[in-house]
């Protein structure tokens, strides 16, 4: 515990210098705020950017910024000093995983406000958001692991993002891209948001995202026993 | 004294390619032990495994009393090491740095304070990491390593790449290693230092090592390499064989007025080096 502890407070202090990184955790936070408040058209659903960006924010954030915080502990040959100093490769993905949670939580709190939940809709709208987060933040800790430098690891989890993130806003407008999205977890993340005020979830939504959570699981087990952090 | 550091037929190859070869090793208790090699001898795969990160192929490493392949977190805090691969935060502060490490061993912040002053950072606790010279991360570095306050030191060419001035400086800090008592397991390619710091070494070449115990006790052993040399009056300086075939010679320069100084030249690691393996020590 001591370790985990260490390893997100050394993640805060580094990351939170880190533009890039920052970036991510701010960049729809802020969006949302000035979109929600800036455009007004007639028609437009309710809240309609803050359910657009929660989405995109679950499917970016978590997912870039995993994937650049291990890859670039490894480039850098950082991760090996922790390793020998006695932390577990556990409890750095745990550390690190946690910081990135948090600084995600933020974010969510700020999609919440915007998009005026309360009560039991924010309770929904907090574990629908925060199994998009974990999973996000899965499929970025195997992008970190498979990748020897960041480089490597912005090449691999670009095009995986663009698709998470924005398969949801072109479904809109295309049935075909649709019908495919809805296998992915972030559609039905979208989905669920969409529909938090008028109906509990439905059960395709939580098979789809189960099943995708089984795969990350299983692909973030298949990454760390071939690849390990070295 | 007892031994801090034992190593009995170690090998390892990758790919096909043999790193290291039957390596034995005895290094006492508070000496400063010296590994040589050029670059690619294997030098810093050995300290790997010494250290527990990397298994060899056969051949056992015994640190402090345990195989290194069986290293508990306590017996690891026992040691500190530097390794040119071994990264900092560039973004943290020099403190920072250390206080990510201290964090892990249960370290204070007087004793992060203590070991910026011995490596002569205090004054730049606060600035990032990233934006010190070479030689100040090196001094990072090596605060990183001693904070702890370990028994043994592995510093894996702790004064490669810096200027004279600063390497000088380094090699006092691991003197004062050695006067508090630590163990000291000292890779390098610079013959001088070796000579200056270390009680014993090893000449590691191709994976094997083939030399090994007190710098001059092997200089001792190639005295066939001492040389006389000459310098003449007119300014040229000639190189005899320090033997009976050269007395004609010398007593000709003398008698002919022509010889100004006579010294006798030693052979060193270099030169020994060179007659083993006919390579640079330094390549």
């Amino acid at each position: 515990m001591k370790n985990i502890a260490v390893i997100f407070g050394k993640q805060l202090s580094d990351t939170i210098r880190n533009k890039t990184i920052l970036i991510q955790f701010l960049m729809f936070p802020v969006l949302v705020i000035i979109m929600e408040n800036a455009v007004k058209i007639e028609d437009m659903p309710e809240h309609f950017f803050a359910k657009l960006f929660a989405v995109m924010f679950v499917g970016m954030a978590p997912l870039t910024c995993m994937s650049a915080i291990i890859s670039e502990e490894k480039e850098k040959n950082t991760l090996r000093v922790l390793l020998m100093s006695n932390v577990k490769p556990g409890e750095y993905l745990i550390g690190t995983g946690a910081y990135v949670f948090v600084m995600c939580a933020v974010g969510m709190a700020v999609f919440a406000a915007v998009g005026g939940y309360g009560g039991m809709e924010l309770v929904r709208f907090i574990a629908v958001m925060s199994a998009g987060i974990i999973l996000s933040e899965l499929t970025g800790a195997v992008i970190g692991l498979f990748s020897r430098n960041q480089m490597t690891a912005t090449s691999i989890s670009v095009p995986i993002m663009m698709v998470i993130a924005f398969l949801p806003m072109l479904s809109m407008f295309n049935d075909t891209i649709k019908s495919v999205a809805r296998v992915t977890y972030s559609q039905q993340i979208s989905e669920l948001i969409s529909d938090i005020r008028n109906s509990p979830a439905s059960a395709e939504s939580i098979a789809v995202i189960a099943v995708n959570f089984a795969l990350a699981v299983i692909l973030f087990i298949t990454a760390y026993r071939k690849k390990g952090l070295e | 004294m007892s031994s801090s550091i034992t190593a009995r037929g170690i090998s390892i190859s990758f790919g096909g390619r043999t790193v290291l070869n039957g390596i034995d090793l005895d290094i006492q208790s508070g000496e400063i032990f010296g590994l040589l090699g050029p670059s690619g001898a294997g030098k810093t795969t050995l300290i790997k495994i010494l250290t527990g990160q990397l298994e060899q192929d056969s051949g056992t490493a015994v640190i402090n009393g345990t195989d290194s392949r069986r290293l508990s977190g306590e017996e690891r805090r026992r040691f500190g090491i530097t390794m040119d691969n071994f990264g900092i935060y560039e973004r943290l502060s020099c403190y920072e740095n250390l206080k990510v490490i201290a964090g892990i061993y249960g370290v204070g912040k007087a004793e992060i304070y203590a070991a910026l002053e011995k490596v002569g950072l205090a004054d730049a606790a606060k600035t990032p990491a990233g934006r010190l010279s070479k030689g100040m991360t090196v001094r990072l570095k090596l605060a990183r390593a001693f904070m702890s306050d370990p028994d043994i030191l592995f510093l894996d060419e702790p004064t490669s790449g810096l200027d004279p001035v600063s390497a000088g400086e380094i090699r006092g800090m691991i003197l004062a290693e050695k006067e508090r008592g630590k163990t000291v397991f000292l890779t390098t390619h610079t013959m001088t230092e070796a000579e200056k710091l270390c009680g014993s070494i090893a000449l590691l070449n191709e994976g094997k090592i083939v030399e090994y115990g007190a710098p001059e006790e092997i200089c001792r052993r190639y005295d066939h390499q001492r040389m006389l040399k000459i310098h003449l009056t007119d300014g040229n300086e000639i190189a005899l064989p320090h033997n009976r075939n050269s007395a004609d010679k010398i007593a000709e320069l003398i008698g002919s007025g022509r010889a100004e100084t006579i010294h006798t030249t030693e052979p060193d690691l270099e030169t020994v080096f060179m007659e083993i393996t006919g390579k640079e020590l330094s390549a």
